[in-house]
């Protein structure tokens, strides 16, 4: 591994993705191809836009088929400081995508010596589907969904996207995966748009309790093992994981209610 | 059929080396050292976009004078191969040893193949997990390399400079310390800097996972108060 000089007409640009298809690292993403059979999945994410942030929350099981091959597997994780992406969909490729995606924006912001706007980083997202979009249509596909705090207002913002690149902007919430639609349909009934952190972090904890339920690709708060959904919130101090203490807490006082609701 | 006309090989060299020389002592100085909790980037440089320092990688920053559009050329380069070493095997396979070998080798072949020499003279630094393991590489325009742990002073008249720093220099210093320690040695007993025509950058080890942050404003203030 020598220098990498590039000539003028040759040079990448602040694109890391660029820069390995230039050094020949990778060959487009599209020419990986699998069988999805014994492919691991992950599954159920949730983000909800609260009171000056976005709080992004997903569980930990993964699947191949029909086995449970990861109980503590993350899909939450912070893209660089101020935003943070969740991954659904096959494992391998979505970690990948993440990997490369952090690096992207921190290459970028190294070598502009400022970071790329918040619509730019859902963009470089959307643009690395689009590459994945050959492998998506044999099975391997990922849907990510990318929350990021926006200093110019103040506020937190979210995108969800589909397997061809197509880029969604959502103003209260989005849930993605295999338990979305419960998820979703949990958090539906009870975001608004003054939630503030507390709530927000109860109601993503419930939503992915109850999609755990009723799916069975979502694994739900395990009590037993101390295994508790990745929640992340990301505000002016940036992208920071809420305490599995903290979550533990909540959780059970979820779990009382239930109890006393007389379990249906 | 003309004859070439004759250079000697010593003739050809030092005029290589006076020209670039010449660029490099055009230019505003710089100086890096080690404190306490790190590495302190610091320079004469009133420009807020043109910038001598800069983060390579998570615990690796640059810093160049001379001609601009080559040193920063190089320091981009750093990025790209710090990032795609990271991206290959690991992060904690990228050191700076290896970065300032390439550079040495990239500055030689310019100095001795090119028509002109790279007229830039470049700082490598790198911070361990304890001050024994903090390092300074030190490049020079034909590909010299020398390491230090304590403080390398490049640019226009580094040599005073130097000096300056020598005189009051001792080893893990505060950062306040520092700050005053390199200012005045570059400003010179007559005169003093304010924060506008500074640019001071770290690598600290209470940075986190990314060691590089940039001390501007307000911050810088009251470190040189």
């Amino acid at each position: 591994m020598t220098l990498p000089i590039f000539t003028p007409p040759e040079d990448p640009g602040p694109s890391f993705f660029s820069l390995l298809q230039k050094v020949g690292i990778i060959e487009k993403i599209s020419e990986k191809i699998g069988n999805n059979a014994s492919v691991t999945h992950g599954t159920t994410i949730v983000a909800i836009r609260y009171k000056g942030g976005v709080l992004m929350a997903g569980d930990r099981r993964a699947t191949s088929g029909h086995l449970i091959s990861h109980r503590t597997m993350e899909k939450v994780f912070p893209a660089d400081a101020f935003s943070g992406v969740g991954i659904s969909g096959a494992a391998g490729p979505a970690m990948e995508m993440v990997r490369l995606f952090q690096l992207q924006l921190e290459h970028y912001e190294k070598v502009e010596g400022s970071p790329l706007s918040l619509e730019g980083k859902a963009n470089q997202l959307s643009l690395m589907l689009k590459g994945n979009f050959p492998a998506a249509m044999q099975g391997l596909g990922v849907i990510p969904i990318f929350a990021g705090y926006e200093e110019k207002t103040d506020e937190g913002r979210l995108f969800q996207f589909d397997i061809t690149g197509g880029r969604y902007e959502e103003k209260d919430f989005v849930a993605t995966g295999s338990g979305s639609l419960h998820a979703s349909t949990v958090v539906k009934l009870r975001h608004s748009s003054s939630v503030e952190l507390s709530e927000a972090i109860d109601i993503a904890l419930e939503a992915l309790l109850e999609a755990s339920e009723e799916d069975s690709a979502t694994g739900g708060p395990d009590l037993l093992r101390g295994i508790f959904p990745v929640v992340a919130k990301i505000d002016s101090n940036g992208f920071e994981r809420i305490s599995d203490v903290e979550l533990e807490g909540r959780t059970e006082t979820i779990v009382q209610k239930i109890l006393q609701r007389g379990n249906s | 059929m003309t004859m070439p006309m004759y250079v000697s090989p010593e003739q050809l060299m030092k005029d290589r080396a006076d020209y670039a020389r010449k660029g490099i002592s055009r230019g505003r100085a710089a100086v890096a050292c080690t404190y306490s909790e790190g590495v302190l980037l610091c320079a004469e440089n009133p420009s807020k976009t043109l910038r001598k320092a800069g983060e390579i990688y998570d615990k690796i920053g640059f810093m160049g004078v001379g001609k601009y559009s080559e040193f920063d050329q190089l320091r981009i380069a750093g990025i790209r191969h710090a990032d795609l070493k990271g991206y290959s095997f690991s992060r904690d396979d990228v050191d700076a040893r290896w970065l300032a070998n390439q550079y040495a080798q990239i500055l030689g072949q310019y100095f001795t193949h090119e028509m002109k020499p790279l007229e830039v003279e470049m700082i490598v630094a790198e911070i361990g997990d304890s001050a024994e393991e903090d390092q300074l590489f030190h490049l020079l325009y034909d590909g010299t390399v020398m390491d230090t742990s304590s403080f390398v002073v490049i640019g226009g008249e580094a040599e005073l400079i130097k000096d300056r720093v020598q005189e009051n220099w001792k080893s893990g210093s505060s950062l306040k310390e520092s700050i005053k320690l390199t200012t005045k040695a570059l400003s010179g007993p007559d005169k003093s800097f304010s924060s506008d025509e500074l640019e001071v950058a770290l690598l600290s080890r209470g940075n986190g996972r990314r060691a590089f942050s940039r001390i501007e404003g307000e911050e810088l203030n009251e470190l040189l108060a």
